[in-house]
């Protein structure tokens, strides 16, 4: 390579600057138009830049000395992933409900919008009521979250449910743990975590994955990993759309199955002899009475009552509760009884 | 009123480089290829503006490249240096480049090239030692920031450059942060090429030079034109060149005044410092930028303060995760092995000379009520909080 070399510029190439020294400049540039939030990098709803200027239900729940009443907190995340929430729930004993929940997040806008969002949603809730609400629930309180950002609608999610199975004295998974195989290293993500998230927000793309989970965002090793697990949770769904047809058509086809074949008149009228001998006169002749079948014109059943019958009062009723009903119930449910 | 605290990301358009550019927006449209003198006298503009980028640097007009911007400033340099020699197929570079080296560099890795990242201290300072152990007679090029943007911190260019050298290297410096900044002169300096942009020293987006010193052996990046001697084709971007050299005309007058950007600096620094506890200044001990300076604020995030700063018209950057649009915080503090709690509550602050110490007391006047109203929402708050561990809290060795 060639040697650096000794050189002085010759002032006829660099002419000196014209302009003296001076500061500040002389010249004063105009002023700047004025910023708004709406109009930085993240498009945030204004419910999202509201609840993170004004965040509601910050801070902690002492633990409380009052009768039927727990204090609990779930926390997800951590200082090295950049996020993390410490959720406070206030629960009555009594009555599995949510009584007041606060929250400490060290997180970006939309973490502290997600997790004051959660504890308004959730106060007053159940704990079976609260558990059923989803990622999308916090999202969606708070009119949207750059898709970028969903990871922490996921975390508000994730500390709920930390905070009620602590309660409730069930394990729960960390991301230290391995349960179920570990997919993301970087970030510490699960596979039963990703499936979750795919099968809860519907999502189809490594990218979504990665927005609502992390997983993927680090070194990219796992990037592959994340698309098997798309493509075989859409063919999960697949199967299981499949199989659901495919009972649905079995069900039609064994109703159709069951479904009685019309009667012919000989059969009917058959049926009809066998249920009044069988069914209905040996209750008659207990009772003094008797009843044989006339004729049958279409669904008319004419029978003639006899003995005790006859005569009774509640003939009529016996007609409609002790021979239609039992005709109708094992021969035609059209079928209708009147005696001659 | 919005106070601009910014200019690592960015610098406005000085007023005299805005005057000097329109003409070339409007009447004075011709093209400095053409025969004619509608199109010639476009052209002497072109040249000197290479004249007062040249003095600037303390090099020949014939050695400035006009080209774009400072990504395809570095891209060429690192082509055009193994293109120099290329039967050697290592690289050196460091951990804290700008993505406009690192994504070359690993991409040439994939390519059969062997790429040596030097590693920086907690300062964010290099090793020369590794550097030297570093280096082989198949070492094609070295390649090093003048100083690093997030930081500010100045690299001992001439040094690197030495080494380099010893080996028959080449020796390229980003000086995109650095131009404009601090006094440079290449006349008797030990670089080959060397990178600037434009719109970091209040010229408009979109213009850049690689400086190529004379009897380098150059291959062109971008073929098919003749303009800048065969070396970067495309039809020259007239306005923003003429705009280009105005600016380094202002820079080299104003050299004389970064003293004061520094006292501004600090300001804003002690005074941060004084009023706000668990507060650290990165890359502080060493050598920087006299507009530039990095601060972590621990236990909570970078992303939230910028929003909240951002309320009161103040624009500055952080290197959070969650700035990033990635999943992870800056690779230059990560690789200055910061902890977690000081990582992602990192904001750069970042002067020009329009800076004002009136914008200074506005930072030093909402910053801690800011940080309170954070730390208050966080539940970390300090480095014996439970849930944190300690490879959270402390610098890595």
């Amino acid at each position: 390579m060639d040697e650096p070399r000794q050189r002085t510029p010759s002032p006829s190439t660099h002419p000196p600057p014209t302009h003296p020294p001076a500061y500040p400049p002389t010249h004063p540039p105009a002023p700047h138009p004025p910023l708004t939030p709406e109009t930085a990098m993240w498009d945030y709803s204004e419910k999202v830049l509201e609840l993170f200027y004004n965040p509601i239900n910050q801070g902690t729940i002492d633990d409380s000395a009052e009768p039927d009443v727990a204090v609990v907190y779930g926390e997800v995340g951590s200082i090295a992933c950049g996020d993390a929430l410490r959720l406070h729930l206030k629960i009555q004993q009594s009555t599995d409900s949510i009584l007041d929940a606060r929250f400490q997040t060290f997180g970006c806008t939309s973490a502290i919008a997600s997790s004051s969002a959660l504890t308004e949603i959730i106060k007053g809730k159940t704990l079976d009521q609260a558990l059923h609400i989803t990622n999308q629930d916090i999202a969606d309180f708070l009119g949207g979250l750059p898709e970028a950002k969903m990871h922490c609608s996921v975390m508000g999610q994730e500390a709920l449910e930390a905070a009620i199975y602590k309660y409730r004295g069930i394990e729960v998974e960390h991301h230290e743990d391995d349960e179920g195989t570990l997919v993301c290293a970087c970030y510490g993500i699960t596979e039963k975590k990703i499936r979750r998230a795919i099968a809860e927000n519907d999502l189809t793309t490594v990218e979504q994955v990665t927005n609502y989970v992390k997983a993927g965002g680090g070194c990219g090793s796992c990037l592959a990993n994340i698309e098997d697990l798309i493509v075989d949770a859409q063919e999960s769904a697949e199967t299981v759309r499949a199989a659901a047809e495919l009972a649905v058509a079995r069900e039609q086809r064994s109703q159709e199955a069951a479904a009685p074949t019309p009667l012919t008149n000989l059969q009917k009228i058959t049926l009809i002899q066998q249920v009044i001998d069988e069914e209905v006169r040996p209750i008659l002749i207990a009772d003094g009475g008797d009843v044989s079948l006339h004729d049958v014109e279409g669904d008319r059943v004419l029978v003639k009552l006899q003995g005790a019958c006859g005569s009774c009062a509640s003939s009529t009723e016996t007609l409609k509760y002790a021979i239609e009903a039992k005709l109708q119930r094992r021969v035609l449910p059209t079928l209708t009884v009147e005696a001659i | 009123m919005v106070t601009y605290l910014d200019n690592n990301a960015t610098t406005r358009t000085d007023p005299e480089v805005l005057a000097a550019m329109l003409p070339y927006l409007s009447e004075l449209y011709g093209n400095p290829s053409s025969m004619h003198s509608f199109g010639g006298q476009v052209g002497a503009a072109i040249e000197a503006a290479r004249e007062q980028v040249a003095s600037l640097l303390g090099a020949e007009a014939t050695e400035i490249i006009f080209n774009s911007c400072g990504s395809e400033g570095n891209n060429t340099a690192i082509h055009a240096a193994l293109a120099a020699q290329p039967e050697k197929r290592h690289i050196v570079t460091t951990a804290v480049e700008h993505p406009a080296i690192l994504a070359v560099c690993k991409h040439l890795e994939k390519r059969g090239y062997t790429v040596t990242y030097l590693s920086v201290d907690g300062r964010g300072e290099l090793d020369l030692m590794e550097l030297e152990a570093a280096m082989t007679g198949g070492t094609a090029l070295v390649t090093t920031m003048y100083a690093n943007n997030e930081t500010g911190v100045i690299f001992p260019v001439e040094k690197i450059g030495a080494i380099a050298k010893a080996y028959g290297a080449t020796f390229h410096v980003d000086a995109v942060q650095a131009v404009g900044k601090v006094p440079i002169d290449l006349a008797t300096s030990t670089i080959d090429l060397l990178t600037l942009s434009g719109h970091k020293l209040h010229a408009p987006k979109g213009i850049g030079v690689l400086y190529v010193r004379k009897g380098f052996r150059f291959r062109p990046f971008l073929l098919g034109g003749h303009q800048e001697r065969g070396r970067r084709a495309g039809t020259h971007n007239v306005p923003a060149i003429v705009a280009l050299g105005k600016a380094a005309e202002l820079a080299q007058i104003n050299l004389a005044h970064t003293k004061r950007e520094a006292e501004l600096r600090d300001m804003l620094e002690c005074g941060l410092l004084a009023t706000i506890p668990d507060t650290v200044v990165n890359g502080g001990g060493a050598p920087r930028l006299p507009n530039t300076t990095n601060i972590g604020f621990k236990y909570i995030e970078g992303e939230a303060i910028l929003f909240m700063l951002n309320r009161e018209g103040i624009c500055a950057s952080s290197g959070s995760a969650c700035t990033s649009g990635s999943l992870d915080p800056s690779h230059v503090l990560t690789a200055m092995g910061l902890p977690y709690t000081i990582l992602h509550g990192s904001i750069r602050f970042s002067l020009s000379r329009y800076t004002t110490e009136a914008e200074i007391r506005q930072v030093l006047t909402v910053m801690p009520e800011i940080v309170e109203r954070l730390r208050a929402m966080s539940p970390f708050n300090n480095d014996q909080a439970e849930w944190l561990q300690e490879r959270d809290v402390a610098l890595a060795t």
